[in-house]
């Protein structure tokens, strides 16, 4: 075991020593300067191949100002048979002499497969009590992820990267019903779904939500979930009942009923896109009336067609997070709550039958 | 899960595709910034722009108009809103974003007071509603010498640019509403000759601060306070607005200001209203703002001769601030010589209701202080009965609950706790919260929160007219009472905690926190 500055490492370790460890690490920190003082948001459980460790640490620390206040890393080498751990407790900088300066800590843990099917027992002392921890595993590992359910209140996936959308969505919904589950495909489809509840705000649109006749996304080839999961919503907000869409060149076709006619579903793969996600959205209604909105320069390309066939083109502001600030979102929204993930993804499944 | 409703309940029914958003629909927008060019403007309103932009925060339609008597094309304007963007935007400008906000932009040039003005705006405001087949809401801020704001509000209402069919209208006023309650009453009449109340967003920065509306959740959020808020529990209430700064170029706005207009009749009191307001039955503008207006109307305007017994003006002399020698007010630039403007204001007011009676709330605020400080200190009144020995240490002290606006936004408690050891000593030690520690989102920008509530007409952080001339009440005849001292003013030394003079104001077994 050694401590060197801020950093405490130690090689065929324990959970428990690792503790210590932490704590000393806290303490010395604090005796340094009374202006550290420990951020205290939320655990971040992290199940990664350590292959890709350096990709992991890179994608978490683009996150800016969403940092989990304490990170545990838990880097899988199927061969391992020991924990190897580094601890580290890092301040950010205080803007002012009188200002605080906030710590995060973060704990990198090598371990081996063998340890996935029990990883609670290794984490739980680890985690800071009393704060809610979210787990997320990018590489696959399920049974790591299923061992934390006990100890994590909060699971963060991405159904994009999953390579099967329907297995995907099975088991979203499989976690939902032990955990809370924030899905970065559902947060891709963010800025889409209030634009669109924006285009149906003003009076004289909002009646012909009820009349949409039509509506085809348009994603990226690898997000078919966030372009089903961005059609569920919209079906159980309008309360339609989609059926099973089906596969024709490429692309997904199906219907759904709503009260006064029936509505088209597409999902259409975009090519041309590189960021995973959504790339456009297009809305018929019965009454002739349509409404689209397309990635553009600067934030959405909105366009109108009304029933006399004038169409009007504008910009809807907004930067693009980037994948960073996807992942950043998905934890601060580890600390809200959207009820309306559920009910489109219960949607999302109907139409993949 | 929504269902559909019939056809007559269509077009009423509330857009069942915002549920659940964290950003909710705001109506398509024009904003017209009158004083486009202005200080305000290119610091504050066009950086908060740029950000709510970056963020898709803006309405999905929006448009900004400037208009100010400098002479520029709409390029010129653009090009200078860029350059004010890129300079003092909190975050990295992306120039894609940054050329959505700008590339429709248009300025409208000449004086306020020159009725042309408004006929080009009118004609800009319709033809970008033509363009977009849409009646757009208009949004008109008033970022000028506060001497305008009438003159615009009537020119407004004289083009008929004060109401239009479809669209709603409002009005953002920065401060200060007046400099006195005659000014304050007057300014307010002239924008309700043209407008009604419900069009009228009375900005004061202070009620867009993260941490001034903390005030009301810590309150009422939770069980653990509330019960204890009241005089059988509270013995006194200290709010303090330090600043280590001087005046810095100021000196023209300042010295016909001072302390007690620029930060007491409104940012403070508007600290003390939160502090001391009743439960609103909801947290709608209306329920919110009545229970504020009440709390001012409990406290007794003072009379003449009690001003020089519960507030205390002072100036600051030279002194030395984190170890560098500062001049003394009287010796700043532009300062006159015989200025008799207080830098530093202290007053013991009293909340003269069933909740506060009897209970001294003493606020000060200063210039060239000891440190930046904002904060609002509770203290309880003592334990009744002290079974412990207590020789040897500083003893029990009573609790002081501390809600600390800036820097290190937080509330720390004060509680007495067990010396280690084989005695029974105590000492007062200290809870402290950080929301730093607890909350990963940044802040936003005061006026992004702001400008977002007026274009979506929500009024809840806005004062109200009889909000406005109540603060005024209370601190009008201490204005009044000041102009007319003729005896030296009491000093300070910059840096220090402030006049010693100030220490009269305390009743009896209390004293100022330091600062």
């Amino acid at each position: 075991m050694q401590m060197s500055g801020s950093v405490w490492a130690a090689q065929d370790t324990t959970p428990a020593q690792i503790e210590t460890g932490l704590r000393d690490l806290l303490r010395e920190r604090h005796a340094r300067s009374e202006a550290y003082v420990p951020a205290r948001v939320l655990n971040l459980v992290v199940v990664a191949d350590r292959e890709w460790r350096g990709e992991i640490q890179n994608r978490l620390d683009q996150v800016g100002r969403y940092h989990a206040s304490r990170t545990i890393l838990c880097c899988v080498e199927p061969g391992q048979d020991t924990i190897d751990a580094w601890a580290t407790a890092e301040g950010e900088r205080a803007s002012s002499p009188t200002d605080v300066s906030i710590l995060h800590e973060q704990v990198v843990l090598d371990i081996g497969s063998k340890h996935l099917e029990h990883l609670e027992t290794i984490v739980d002392p680890l985690v800071v009590t009393d704060l809610p921890t979210l787990v997320w595993s990018p590489h696959g590992h399920p049974e790591a992820v299923d061992a934390m359910l006990d100890l994590a209140q909060i699971v963060l996936i991405d159904s994009v990267h999953e390579p099967d959308p329907a297995g995907a969505l099975r088991r979203a919904q499989q976690l939902s019903e032990r955990a809370y589950v924030v899905d970065l495909a559902w947060l891709r489809s963010t800025p889409w779904r209030e634009r669109v509840a924006f285009a149906f705000d003003p009076m004289q649109w909002r009646g012909e939500l009820w009349k949409i006749s039509s509506v085809t996304v348009k994603h990226r080839p690898d997000s078919r979930a966030a372009g089903l999961l961005f059609l569920g919503w919209l079906a159980k907000r309008l309360g339609w009942e989609p059926g099973s869409m089906l596969s024709q060149n490429g692309a997904l076709h199906g219907i759904a009923h709503a009260r006064r006619q029936d509505v088209k579903l597409r999902l259409e793969p975009d090519e041309t896109i590189n960021a995973p996600g959504l790339a456009g959205v297009a809305i018929e209604t019965a009454s002739g009336l349509s409404a689209s909105l397309d990635r553009g320069s600067g934030g959405l390309t909105a366009r109108r067609r009304l029933r006399d066939g004038l169409e009007r083109e504008w910009t809807v502001m907004g930067a693009s997070r980037g994948e960073a600030g996807i992942l950043g979102e998905g934890i601060r929204q580890a600390m809200l709550r959207d009820k309306t993930y559920g009910p489109a993804l219960s949607a999302a499944q109907a139409m993949l039958g | 899960m929504a269902t559909a409703p019939s056809k007559a309940e269509e077009s009423e029914q509330e857009n069942p595709l915002a549920e659940g958003l964290e950003r909710l629909p705001v109506h398509p927008t024009i904003l017209t910034i009158f004083g486009a060019t202005g200080d305000l403007a290119k610091r504050k309103l066009l950086p908060a722009l740029y950000n709510l932009a970056h963020e898709g925060a803006l309405p999905e339609r929006f448009n900004l108009i400037g208009v100010s008597r400098g002479e520029l094309s709409d390029e010129e304007f653009r090009a200078q809103a860029k350059e004010s963007i890129e300079e003092f935007s909190r975050r990295k400008v992306d120039p894609k974003v940054l050329s959505a906000l700008l590339d429709g932009a248009r300025y409208v040039t000449g004086s306020f007071d020159d009725g042309t003005v408004y006929d080009r705006l009118d004609a800009a405001t319709k033809e970008l509603d033509d363009e977009a087949g849409i009646v757009y809401n208009r949004a008109y801020y008033l970022s000028t010498a506060p001497s305008f704001f009438p003159v615009i509000v009537g020119q407004l209402g004289a083009h008929g640019l004060d109401h239009k069919q479809g669209s709603e209208v409002r009005v953002v006023i920065e401060k200060p509403i007046g400099t006195n309650l005659s000014e304050a009453r007057h300014l307010n009449s002239a924008v309700l000759d043209v407008l009604d109340e419900d069009q009228v967003f009375r900005i004061d920065h202070y009620l867009g601060k993260e941490t001034v509306q903390n005030v009301m959740a810590f309150r009422f959020a939770n069980g653990l306070f509330e019960p204890i808020w009241n005089r059988n529990f509270i013995d006194y209430v200290q709010i303090t607005a330090a600043e280590d700064i001087g005046i810095g170029s100021r000196a023209g706005y300042y010295d016909t200001s001072g302390a007690l207009r620029d930060l007491v009749q409104n940012h403070m009191l508007q600290l003390l209203t939160l502090l001391c307001m009743e439960p609103p039955v909801s947290f709608s503008a209306h329920a919110v703002r009545d229970e504020k207006v009440k709390v001012l109307h409990a406290i007794d305007p003072p009379t003449p001769e009690q001003v020089s017994r519960i507030a205390v003006p002072a100036r600051y002399d030279s002194g030395v601030v984190a170890g560098e020698e500062v001049k003394g007010y009287l010796e700043e630039d532009d300062v006159p010589e015989d200025s008799s403007t207080e830098t530093y204001a202290a007053l013991r007011l009293r909340v003269d209701n069933w909740r506060w009676a009897g209970v001294p709330i003493y606020l000060r605020a200063g210039k060239r202080l000891a440190r930046k400080v904002t904060e609002i200190a509770v203290t309880l009144k003592p334990v009744p009965h002290l079974a412990f020995q207590h020789e040897g240490s500083v003893g029990v002290q009573p609790n002081q609950i501390v809600l600390t606006m800036q820097p290190n936004e937080g509330v720390s408690i004060s509680i007495g706790a067990k010396i280690p050891g084989t005695r029974m000593r105590i000492r007062p030690v200290n809870m402290q919260f950080l929301y730093g520690t607890a909350f990963m989102s940044e802040s936003p920008e005061a006026y992004e929160r702001l400008i977002m509530d007026a274009m979506r007409g929500d009024a809840t952080l806005f004062t109200r007219d009889d909000e406005v001339e109540a603060q005024w009440t209370i601190i009008d005849p201490i204005v009044q009472a000041w102009g007319s001292q003729s005896g030296p003013i009491a000093t300070y030394a910059a840096g220090s905690g402030g006049p010693g003079e100030a220490d009269a104001l305390l009743e009896p077994g209390h004293s100022w926190r330091a600062i």
